[in-house]
């Protein structure tokens, strides 16, 4: 097995273009630069195409124009042209059109943002959030998938650690099964036919084919997303078979929980992580589970609390709940803070275990 | 002076208004109202890309606006995206599919109000795509609004003086601006308040299609179309009122051909 020493940045976009990207629409913006960067070089090399965006509105809606003939397509920035684009993903999913949106995050600050949306109407964004390099390279292939799988947008959320951070992977094709036929693929073939397509919000379909409307199609996509937060949430576990503490975190907090995790247990304490791999749909029924013999549920993130409020929705007993985390930027404002570090959250972590027996 | 002779009938038959369908229609019906220019705007594209030989080799995105109900009447693959992204939309699906003509479909509060950004960065990239902007000077799908493009003068909802333009400022003159740019082919602005326009607007569209077939870049044609509805006047003035407001800041005819500027000169 041969390695090569990527940014984190890179092998992404190494990744996403062996799942088949062939359009990516983006805008530099730190720490999520290095993504558009990679992907200007690379794209034509494979045949694809990238754009440099005018804004994230314009990106989104390349990416939205470029999907809507069948392709893969993403675009991506940090949780600021997220923000942008958010009327954009919203109208993918009412759309159905399948786009990745990367979320190289500058801190932990947009899972509400990921989670629950800023665009109208009721869906909901499945969210990837890898903990490490190589999950990432697993997820930016798996977004893509789930993309297509469901006729949805995914976002997948990173940081700046998993950005520009090196290491040695080996980025290698997975496959995660058949999907269906794109038989609404924009290709310009069914012009005159009678049987034009139509890729619509309302869903209104055409004179000699009406489709549900506006109130038949939106109850059918809130459908399709509740059987998709029935079958889609991953988790991991460590050491939860038998933890007295349980501590939840995501994405590069897993990563360092873990580490304290394993240190603190060689220690005799007998503590546990759980980590939320889709942040939607969140893992509820598997964290209900697995915390139901803790004492406590601590809750390790870098913002003011977010994630915590989905703990608290389905651990059994919300009162075991508690954070350890908070808002932590480094100088810049652009980077994750100094309490992302094992030493900080292991001291946190004992702290409020004291006098809770 | 010559009288047409009255005393026998016509040599050829009648046509009904409904024979002028164009075949990419599936139904004579719609749903715009009486004495409005965006369907004979309409009809115009779809019988160029017929006779082009387009019909199942087109994509068309529809932004916001009355004519947006035609996406569920046109024949052809075609979506209806966000307010005012058409342009981007459409290069996405061009650079995607670069041997389908990309059409958008836009009226002057999607092109020049919510959108001025996308269509004129798409122009900037000189994408393969041909642009329709029907434009009436409001926003006639609520009812007749200003927009960027409402002239000096026009009475619209939220202007009820007219526009004044140390208050309202002045009209965005999208046709001028996309020709001034490097990466359009053609502009041209034409009108379908008579006949004659309507002739002369056909050929318009077809040599906008046929620059994007040619892949010479952008073009962009404008089409000057009746609002009686959303300009408050009599429905049978709207093709007056039309050429005494906006045709006077938005005067038809060819504004940039890029094939013709090449070509040396007479």
């Amino acid at each position: 097995m041969a390695l090569k020493l990527l940014d984190g940045s890179e092998a992404i976009v190494e990744a996403a273009i062996l799942a088949g990207a062939r359009m990516y629409a983006g805008y530099p913006m730190s720490p999520a630069t290095e993504l558009v960067e990679n992907m200007a070089r690379k794209m034509p090399e494979s045949g694809g195409v990238c754009i440099n965006a005018a804004t994230e509105i314009e990106g989104i809606n390349i990416a939205m124009g470029a999907a809507a003939t069948g392709f893969r397509a993403a675009t991506g920035s940090c949780g600021q042209g997220l923000a942008l684009m958010q009327e954009a993903i919203a109208e993918a999913a009412l759309n159905e059109t399948p786009i990745v949106i990367f979320n190289m995050a500058r801190n932990q600050q947009d899972y509400f943002q990921a989670t629950r949306g800023g665009g109208w109407g009721d869906y909901r964004t499945i969210t990837l959030s890898p903990k490490d390099i190589y999950e990432a390279v697993e997820h930016a292939q798996l977004a893509f998938h789930l993309a297509d799988k469901y006729r949805v947008p995914v976002i997948f959320l990173g940081d700046n650690l998993l950005a520009r951070t090196q290491m040695g992977v080996e980025v290698e094709k997975i496959d995660f099964g058949p999907l269906p036929e794109k038989d609404w693929q924009l290709d310009g073939t069914s012009g005159g036919t009678g049987n034009s397509r139509q890729i619509w919000t309302f869903g209104g379909g055409k004179a000699n084919n009406p489709g549900p409307g506006p109130d038949g199609h939106w109850r059918r996509i809130a459908e399709k997303f509740d059987m998709i937060a029935g079958c889609e949430a991953r988790h991991e576990e460590v050491f939860m078979d038998d933890a007295e503490v349980a501590v939840i975190a995501f994405g590069t907090g897993g990563r360092f929980v873990e580490y304290v995790v394993r240190e603190l247990r060689q220690e005799g304490v007998k503590v546990g992580m759980f980590r939320p791999i889709t942040l939607w749909p969140f893992p509820g029924e598997a964290l209900e589970q697995a915390t139901e013999d803790c004492r406590q549920v601590l809750v390790f993130e870098l913002n003011a609390g977010q994630m915590i409020d989905d703990v608290r929705l389905n651990v059994a007993d919300r009162k075991k709940v508690s954070a350890i985390g908070g808002v932590s930027f480094d100088e810049s404002g652009l980077n994750l803070g100094p309490l992302m570090d094992a030493r900080v959250i292991r001291e946190r972590i004992l702290t409020a275990m004291e006098g809770v027996a | 002076m010559s009288f047409v002779e009255t005393t026998r009938p016509p040599s050829a038959e009648a046509t009904k208004i409904a024979d002028f369908k164009p075949s990419l229609l599936q139904t004579e019906e719609h749903h715009l109202c009486p004495g409005c220019g965006e369907s004979v705007a309409i009809r115009l594209v779809l019988e160029v890309i017929e006779e082009l030989g387009l019909a199942q080799k087109n994509v068309c995105v529809i932004g916001h606006g009355c004519y947006g109900s035609f996406v569920q009447i046109m024949d052809v693959d075609c979506t209806l995206c966000l307010h005012g992204r058409a342009p981007a939309v459409s290069t996405g699906i061009k650079r995607m599919r670069p041997e389908v003509a990309v059409w958008t479909l836009q009226g002057d509060g999607d092109m020049t109000s919510e959108g001025l950004a996308e269509i004129l960065h798409a122009t900037a990239r000189g994408e393969d795509i041909t642009c329709i902007l029907v434009n009436n000077g409001v926003f006639g799908d609520t009812g007749g609004q200003m927009t960027a493009s409402t002239v000096v003068g026009q009475r619209t909802k939220n202007t009820l003086d007219g526009r004044d333009p140390d208050y309202h400022g002045y009209p965005i003159v999208i046709g001028d601006m996309v020709a001034s740019m490097q990466g359009s082919a053609y502009v041209a602005r034409g009108s379908v308040h008579n006949a004659a326009s309507i002739a002369k607007t056909k050929r318009l569209i077809r040599t906008g299609f046929e620059r994007q077939l040619e892949r010479q870049g952008l073009s962009l044609v404008e089409i000057l179309t009746m609002c009686p509805t959303g300009w408050f006047v009599p429905t049978a003035d709207g093709a007056d009122y039309l050429m005494e407001s906006l045709g006077k800041t938005y005067p038809l005819g060819v504004i940039k051909d890029i094939t013709k500027q090449a070509e040396p000169a007479d």
